[in-house]
């Protein structure tokens, strides 16, 4: 992951920049930042929050994947587009994002990747090390998953929604080795193994703890894009659906929060994208030094109760 | 949430963000996203490269610059239309009164010292707006509400304050790694190059009678560089351990030190050859003891014999290369020579203790009083922060939370939101409470009190002191002559000894008119205090009654705020009005205030915090 500790030190400029990080995670891991490839695929308030986190945190690459061309509604909850369209218009926004997040951090190659998310093939993969999608739908999200798992190069698959003041992220490491610092204690290395997205989707939901947030479930029933409290009584239905079928009270996944995640739509709120690209911004970088503990599998936010929860999906049988 | 409520109070909203660095950046972004359309910023900072890996708003071509201006024009690029005044000031400046103050709907901190947090709260409760307070070091951070009446102020719960280490363990009895920095920083540094009026407890007399020096750090016209450095070197590595080793008492139940001197640890090196060695200095850089001795990597734990010729070279490329700043420097991190002085010889004198050496990064952050820091944390902090200031934009005080960011979860949580509690009825801040001070009243000037207690623990900046009608003191412009005269004269005699002589039972009033903080401080005369326990001579309690009270919620061991001397670690359930579960919080050391350094270095399981304002031996001349 992110290419072995190199020899070689970091440059004077490098620590110089990077003192203040450095301090946190150490020499090495900021060694193997700088080796590392990352992927966005989806290009909106949230993820560009991950973006200019991980490339003030110094990865060696970064590869911006969104054909749409910007509109109005990006400038919304997006810092990197400036709001004149003599500079936008036209023009993908990937593109827009990749020159302002240039900027950031001049020893970070930011590119822009052309193409279809959901046309992926197995080697163009292989030039990452994190691949993270959001705003695809779960047919494109599940195809990524599933050839990242499929690559032998090991390829972390993370996927981020945001809706309005709520969101979700999904972590798939496959197998992964890191080394856990626990305050008092000394370093232990550590093994996890993850599911995939499918099985983490697919668990039956009778057998999840009680306590199992809300919005595990509220995000399974829907699709991400242009959605509206027209689509209420259809979501409804799919409820009654999903839950007869999985043996799940319907009052475990309350009207009100589905009517909230149908009325979001599109729209991020910007306090809830900064949270969440933080959260993965971290989970990334944990996962490329191979240091701490990283989240699994779920990590969920909402403003209604101000947690951040993480959640276990299939739970890990106890020892 | 984004409500049509919400949006509309946000529109409305004048806001007051206070720094503009690693938080402030991040939340002035997200304030802008989120609509708010007047904005007012204050920092007295400028831009340096260590800001550049979070302060996102900053570009390598603005260091030197404002931030407050800075960060400005930055978010107006990407929303040109909405209203930010920026600030290049001290929000501890008198302009910023609570007048100013008054005119905002919320205040929002994003601030790194524990001291203008203080201002700020005194001010915003005078003022009586709503204050969010945030912080964050490294994965930690927290976001905290606090609004007058509702909630408790920042100061119910006692902050701890900056540590302070005895003078004698500082020039003695060492056992710390971080002793040996103050010692090579605060004495060693500042006599060699500081301010020759300081007073410093370095020892400067040989009892050498070659030496017809009565301080032997004085250099002789056209001393031998090489000869002095040494000079230098063995003056203070092995003369003054000699010196301290000849007082018994002293090492009866501590590891004597061993002095070291410059012909054990550099045998070989004559020094024609020390000269010859060095590479080749081009001039325009910085000078560099590192770079001329071609150590490249300051990760590196050098060698007793390497750490020696740092020390000297240091020495010497100072006098070469920067003869003209001797006599008025300052230890800045930022400065590599004086980094690299520091560092060397804080290493060698912890040779001579026994105590482990350190890398120059690592001696660079105990020295610097680095925090570390990370855009994650901030970016998400400033996402909490914007959050709670809508709920307080629209006054909805029953879902104020206050939110830890844990680096471990915690029953799941990445993200815990607490309850707010209620005021403490005892806290002198928001509540009026007498404070009381244990002092000597016989030998204990008005000076002291004010430097130690009144301007550090209560973190007044211009108070004013009264005994009954008595005014014995008061700082700030505008002073007459004779008024300015006769307070000099109270500053230098002893409580006792005052106009209105204060003694056991006297009632001191101290105000300070800025931040409209007044308190009482209830005077008990004590003979004797503890060196090494009580090291100001003088114990301040917040609490005229003993009460059960918690450990802090900034980390239990930190607290060597003298304010919790009467405290004991208490049910949480005997605390009047609490609305939360406390036990969780505390039990988690990782909620700390970014006021407080984290941990400095790993092996060491005390957590050290270091003033931040560093010169905690210095003695000012009376003017």
């Amino acid at each position: 992951m992110g290419g072995a500790g190199a020899e070689e030190e970091l440059t004077a400029q490098e620590t110089a920049l990077y003192d203040r990080q450095i301090r946190v995670w150490g020499v090495d891991a900021q060694k193997r930042l700088s080796k590392a490839h990352v992927l966005v695929c989806g290009v909106n308030g949230t993820t560009i929050e991950f973006c200019k986190n991980i490339v003030l945190a110094g990865v060696g690459s970064l590869s911006l994947m969104d054909d749409h061309i910007v509109t109005q509604d990006d400038l919304n909850a997006n810092f990197l587009i400036p709001p004149d369209e003599s500079i936008y218009g036209g023009r993908s926004r990937a593109e827009v994002c990749c020159e302002s997040l240039k900027d950031f951090n001049p020893m970070v190659r930011v590119a822009v990747a052309k193409g279809d998310p959901s046309l992926i093939d197995g080697e163009f993969l292989d030039r990452f090390d994190i691949i993270v999608v959001s705003c695809r739908p779960l047919k494109t999200k599940l195809f990524i998953n599933d050839n990242c798992r499929k690559r032998s190069k090991h390829i972390a698959f993370y996927s981020i929604e945001c809706k309005d003041s709520c969101g979700e992220i999904f972590a798939d490491l496959q197998n992964h080795s890191y080394v856990q610092k626990m305050p008092g204690k000394e370093p232990e290395q550590q093994e996890l193994t993850y599911p995939s997205l499918q099985e983490a989707i697919s668990v039956p939901w009778k057998s999840l703890p009680k306590k199992t947030t809300k919005l595990y479930f509220a995000m399974r029933g829907r699709n991400p894009g242009e959605t509206s409290l027209s689509d209420l009584p259809a979501v409804l239905a799919r409820r009654k659906e999903m839950c007869d079928r999985m043996s799940l009270n319907e009052s475990q996944i309350p009207t009100v929060l589905l009517e909230r995640l149908l009325a979001a739509g599109k729209k991020e709120h910007p306090p809830v994208c900064a949270i969440l690209g933080g959260i993965l911004g971290q989970e990334v970088i944990k996962s490329i030094s191979c240091k701490g503990d990283p989240m699994k599998n779920f990590f969920y936010f909402d403003t209604a109760d101000g947690k951040g929860v993480m959640e276990d999906v299939p739970p890990t049988p106890a020892d | 949430m984004a409500s049509a409520a919400s949006e509309e109070a946000v529109k409305a909203a004048k806001v007051l963000m206070v720094g503009a660095g690693g938080i402030g950046c991040e939340l002035l972004k997200t304030l802008a996203l989120t609509g708010f359309s007047d904005i007012h910023l204050i920092d007295l900072d400028t831009i340096e490269v260590s800001n550049l890996n979070r302060q996102f708003l900053f570009r390598k071509s603005h260091v030197g610059q404002s931030k407050a201006h800075v960060a400005r024009d930055a978010v107006l690029k990407f929303r040109p239309k909405i209203n930010i005044s920026s600030y290049h000031a001290n929000v501890k400046d008198a302009q910023f009164n609570v007048d100013f103050f008054k005119q905002f709907n919320v205040v929002l901190n994003g601030l790194d010292n524990l001291d203008a947090r203080r201002h700020v709260n005194r001010l915003c409760l005078a003022a009586e707006v709503p204050l969010v307070e945030s912080g964050t070091t490294g994965f930690l951070g927290q976001v905290t509400v606090h609004v007058k009446g509702k909630t408790e102020c920042y100061e119910c719960q006692p902050k701890p304050v900056p540590k302070s280490y005895p003078v004698c363990t500082i020039t003695s009895t060492p056992s710390k790694f971080v002793h040996c920095i103050v010692w090579a920083k605060d004495l060693l540094f500042a006599k060699l190059f500081g301010d020759k009026n300081q007073d410093n407890d370095l020892n400067v007399h040989s009892k050498d009678g070659s030496s017809s020096k009565s301080d032997v750090f004085e250099r002789d016209v056209d001393e031998d560089l090489d000869q002095y450095a040494r000079r230098i070197y063995d003056h203070v590595f092995g003369y003054n351990i000699e010196v301290a080793l000849d007082n018994e008492e002293t090492w009866k139940n501590r590891r004597r030190p061993t002095p070291v001197y410059i012909r054990d640890t550099l045998p070989e090196e004559t020094v024609q050859q020390n000269g010859t060695s060095r590479e080749c200095n081009n001039g325009h850089e910085e000078p560099s003891a590192m770079a001329s001795l071609g150590f490249r990597n300051p990760q590196e734990i050098w060698t007793l014999a390497d750490n020696s010729r740092v020390f000297l070279e240091t020495l010497k490329l100072f006098f070469e290369k920067r003869q003209k700043e001797i006599g008025n420097l300052i230890f800045d991190k930022d400065d590599q020579l004086a980094v690299e002085l520091v560092t060397s010889a804080a290493n060698i004198r912890a040779h001579s203790f026994g105590i482990p050496l350190h890398s120059l990064f690592e001696a660079k952050g105990v020295a610097g009083n680095i925090v570390h820091a990370v855009a994650t944390t901030n970016a998400m902090i400033a996402g909490l922060i914007v959050i709670e200031a809508v709920k307080v934009l629209q006054g909805d005080y029953k879902n104020y939370r206050m939110t830890y960011c844990l680096e471990h979860a915690k029953r799941k949580m990445l993200l815990m939101p607490v309850e707010p509690f209620e005021p403490n009825e005892s806290c002198y801040v928001c509540s009026e409470t007498p404070l009381l001070l244990d002092v000597n009243t016989k030998t204990t000037k008005l000076r002291e009190v004010i430097d130690k207690i009144i301007k550090s623990k209560l973190g007044m900046n211009l108070p004013l002191v009264m005994i009954g009608s008595t005014l014995v003191f008061e700082d700030g412009d505008g002073l007459e002559e004779d008024e300015a005269a006769n307070y000099a004269l109270n500053l230098e005699k002893v409580l006792a000894e005052l106009p209105a002589p204060v003694i056991n039972g006297t009632k001191l009033t101290v105000e300070d008119f800025q931040q409209e903080l007044s308190c009482s401080i209830n005077i008990k005369h004590r003979e004797e205090f503890d060196e090494e326990k009580e090291p100001d001579g003088m114990v301040l309690s917040g609490w005229s009654a003993p009460v059960e009270k918690q450990v802090t919620s900034n980390g239990g061991k930190l607290a060597a705020s003298s304010s919790s001397a009467h405290d004991t670690v208490g049910d949480a359930s005997a605390n009047p009005g609490t609305k939360r579960k406390l036990d969780e919080v505390l039990e988690s050391k990782e909620n700390c205030d970014a006021s407080s350094s984290a941990q400095v270095i790993e092996d060491d399981d005390d957590t050290i915090m270091l003033d931040e304002d560093p010169t905690l031996l210095k003695k000012k001349r009376s003017q």
